[in-house]
């Protein structure tokens, strides 16, 4: 089994705890994990806005680094919503299929692939809102939707049952999406500027001090305006605490 | 707060939606009351235990009755002909506006009360009919509102909900008179009353819109809260109704799935006050039904787009959409807004509407809630390539779009991008880095950037084994 640990062009470049967390989570549970050099992104920024044929260079890429890999793990639940269900700027070649098909969101490897529950090296005493992104709950359906009605579930939150000294609050408005959106965050500033002020103030009211969340975008979007707000919250990746992190 | 009426230009959502927000107080209301109305739809959905089903019996109902509309139309036709009823056709907005100014002309008419119909806002027959020296009297109290204000309907179900009773008090002192200073729902709703209803009892001829077509038995559904469509419908000598081609259902059984679903998913209400059956004339009276197209049959032979002829027209989407909203309806500058509209409004006008299918995360909620499973956010996407393909984006979004696929399929340029931003970030003086060009930062601040890539520490701490 090789698995290749992707990471996206945003954690990269401005989050690399986040990828450094996720690598050393999968070693410690035992994965041969490999981070296969010159990766840059899935392509979904240019065909969120419609863009395909600016997008097949770097789908084309992707599928090259990644097409001899077993699974393909990412940290972020909207790239591989991409991967898995819009990645057809490229011809759907069997190499292209088995990518799409074996790109898993690292809470979802964790939770169905390897079945983990229990992090016995992780410690997080603080109080936590859980952020799922949009593509997680929807798309991946990484946990239950609340305009469904659906039996609630919540992989996220069944991994982080196994953290001692972890307290999850709930805020009001859970499944609100938070306003990112990718290029919607500059192109629709305001209405996305509002959205992330009332969802991190939502968690505020529910007493979180920190904001977790599988997808660290969501996170840099939330972060920014937190701060702008004077918001003393705190942002972190599901995985920086399933490796340990304490703060 | 609209996107402006310059049909040659793409809507300003994003303009529109900023100054709308600006307005904390009306958007802090307009945000909790939709989303007071997405928990009481919620709240009903958990007491039905089978809520799914029925959404997908309604969806199936929907797809077979289009797969097989023209048939059906031609059995409502028939059958509402047989209970005495005159059934007009039309192609489009100016045929269906033509034949509402010929039957006022045929009657002498200069008084049409009317209940709500998003058809006839498509069909800008209010304008029109005025043009021809009719006067026209909205009889739904949020219709009213937005009427004497001069303003079109802000969302299909609660036209006024951007408006605070203030607001509204302000709307009657100047148009109706009134006291502007009091804002009491009780007496602003009962001035309304006071005022409208001797032009209700006093009108030529009524109109109401449908929202449901039974083929099998030729009989228009109306439901309403207020019970104002059956004073619009019953007490003129002439009842019009304006109903588009994908009313149709096929038979009165399938009815109680739609009406089960409809006032669940618009307002969290197990039902509308008033469910009325219109079959045919009031004795001495007549009863006129117009089935109007206006590019209804053009959608539906779109593989993509033919499923949002299943709407109902409930508003769920809107209500649990968090960019409607926080952005209102006007802001879309369409008949139709939210989600729902941001799929309709591009098939009349893709270069005027082609930037309301951006005006969304993608978020999915709306797909969820929808009462008849269309999958909206699936086609928000798909419009995006639409109007990237026929080139309507706009031009610096679409080159940086160019440039960025171009260096992201590239580990070098990635590399050498990413490199400069991450410098640009740690060295650039705050009022640079926060400049007017950088509209991520208006908001919300930039992250700070680290000393290196993931790569780079990757590169260092794990040498590539394979």
């Amino acid at each position: 089994m090789t698995v290749a640990l992707a990471i996206p062009c945003f954690i990269d470049a401005f989050f690399p705890e986040v990828g450094i967390a996720s690598l050393e989570l999968l070693e410690r549970l035992g994965v041969d994990v490999t981070y296969p050099q010159g990766q840059t992104c899935c392509g979904q920024p240019m065909a969120n806005n419609g863009c395909q044929g600016a997008a097949k260079g770097a789908e084309a890429h992707f599928v090259d680094l990644f097409g001899d890999f077993d699974a393909v793990v990412m940290p972020s639940g909207s790239c591989v919503h991409h991967l898995r269900d819009h990645l057809d700027a490229v011809p759907q070649t069997d190499r292209v299929k088995h990518v799409r098909a074996h790109t898993y969101e690292l809470v979802e490897y964790l939770h169905d692939v390897l079945q983990v529950r229990d992090f016995p090296w992780a410690e997080f005493p603080h109080k936590v809102g859980l952020h799922n992104s949009c593509g997680t709950l929807r798309s991946l359906r990484t946990a239950s939707m609340s305009e469904m009605g659906e039996t609630p579930f919540s992989k996220p939150l069944d991994l982080l049952h196994g953290v001692r000294g972890i307290e999850v609050v709930m805020p009001a408005r859970p499944d609100e999406c938070c306003g990112f959106g990718g290029t919607f965050s500059v192109a629709e500033d305001a209405v996305s500027g509002r959205m992330g002020l009332d969802k991190v103030r939502d968690h505020q009211q529910a007493g979180a001090d920190y904001i977790v969340s599988a997808d660290t975008s969501c996170l840099m979007h939330q972060q920014g305006c937190a701060r702008r707000a004077g918001l003393p919250l705190r942002f972190i990746h599901i995985a920086q605490i399933l490796n340990g992190a304490r703060a | 707060m609209s996107a402006g009426t310059d049909k040659t230009k793409p809507v300003d959502h994003a303009g529109a939606a900023a100054a709308f927000v600006a307005d904390t107080p009306h958007l802090a209301f307009h945000d909790r009351r939709l989303w007071e109305l997405r928990q009481k739809r919620d709240g009903q959905m958990h007491v039905i235990p089978e809520w799914q089903e029925l959404r997908s019996l309604a969806s199936a109902i929907k797809e077979h009755t289009l797969s097989r509309l023209a048939d059906y139309l031609e059995q409502f036709e028939a059958q509402a002909k047989a209970r005495g009823v005159t059934v007009h056709w039309a192609r489009n907005a100016e045929e269906h506006n033509a034949t509402v100014l010929r039957i006022m002309r045929e009657h002498k008419a200069k008084t049409l009360a009317k209940s709500k119909s998003m058809l006839t806002e498509e069909c800008e027959m209010a304008p029109f009919l005025e043009r021809h020296g009719i006067t026209i009297t909205e009889t739904d109290l949020g219709e009213r509102i937005q009427q004497l204000d001069g303003q079109a309907p802000s969302h299909i179900v609660v036209p006024a909900v951007h408006k605070l009773r203030e607001d509204v008090a302000r709307v009657f002192a100047r148009t109706i008179g009134g006291d502007p200073n009091n804002a009491d729902p009780n007496a602003l709703a009962e001035h309304a009353r006071v005022t409208t209803r001797p032009l209700m009892l006093d009108a030529d001829i009524g109109m109401t819109g449908a929202n449901f077509l039974v083929a099998e038995t030729g009989a228009v559904v109306v439901c309403t809260n207020e019970g104002n469509a059956d004073l619009s419908a019953n007490i003129p000598k002439v009842h019009i109704v304006s109903a588009g081609i994908e009313k149709l259902i096929p038979r009165q059984a399938d009815l109680g799935v739609f009406i089960r679903l409809l006032s669940r998913s618009a307002l969290g209400s197990p039902i509308t006050q008033y469910t009325s059956h219109f079959r045919g004339p009031r004795a001495g009276a007549e009863m006129h039904i117009i089935l109007v197209d206006n590019g209804r049959s053009q959608r539906l032979g779109e593989e993509d787009f033919w499923p949002s002829l299943k709407c109902i027209r409930c508003g769920a989407c809107m209500n649990t959409c968090p960019v409607y909203r926080r952005s209102g309806g006007l802001s879309y500058g369409a008949v139709y807004s939210g989600p729902i509209g941001a799929i309709i409004n591009p098939s009349y006008d893709p270069m005027r509407y082609s930037t309301l299918p951006f005006a969304s995360t993608l978020n999915g909620s709306c797909t969820s809630v929808c009462p008849v499973k269309i999958n909206i956010h699936d086609q928000l996407y798909k419009w995006r390539r639409v109007i990237a393909e026929r080139g309507l984006l706009p031009k610096n979004k679409a080159l940086s779009l160019r440039i960025a696929g171009y260096v992201l399929a590239s580990p070098r340029l990635y590399r050498l991008a990413t490199g400069a931003a991450r410098m640009a970030v740690r060295h650039l003086p705050r009022a640079l880095l926060y400049s007017k060009l950088n509209s991520w930062g208006r908001d919300r601040e930039v992250p700070a950037a680290p000393k290196e890539s993931f790569a780079a520490w990757a590169a260092r701490n794990r040498p590539v084994k394979r």
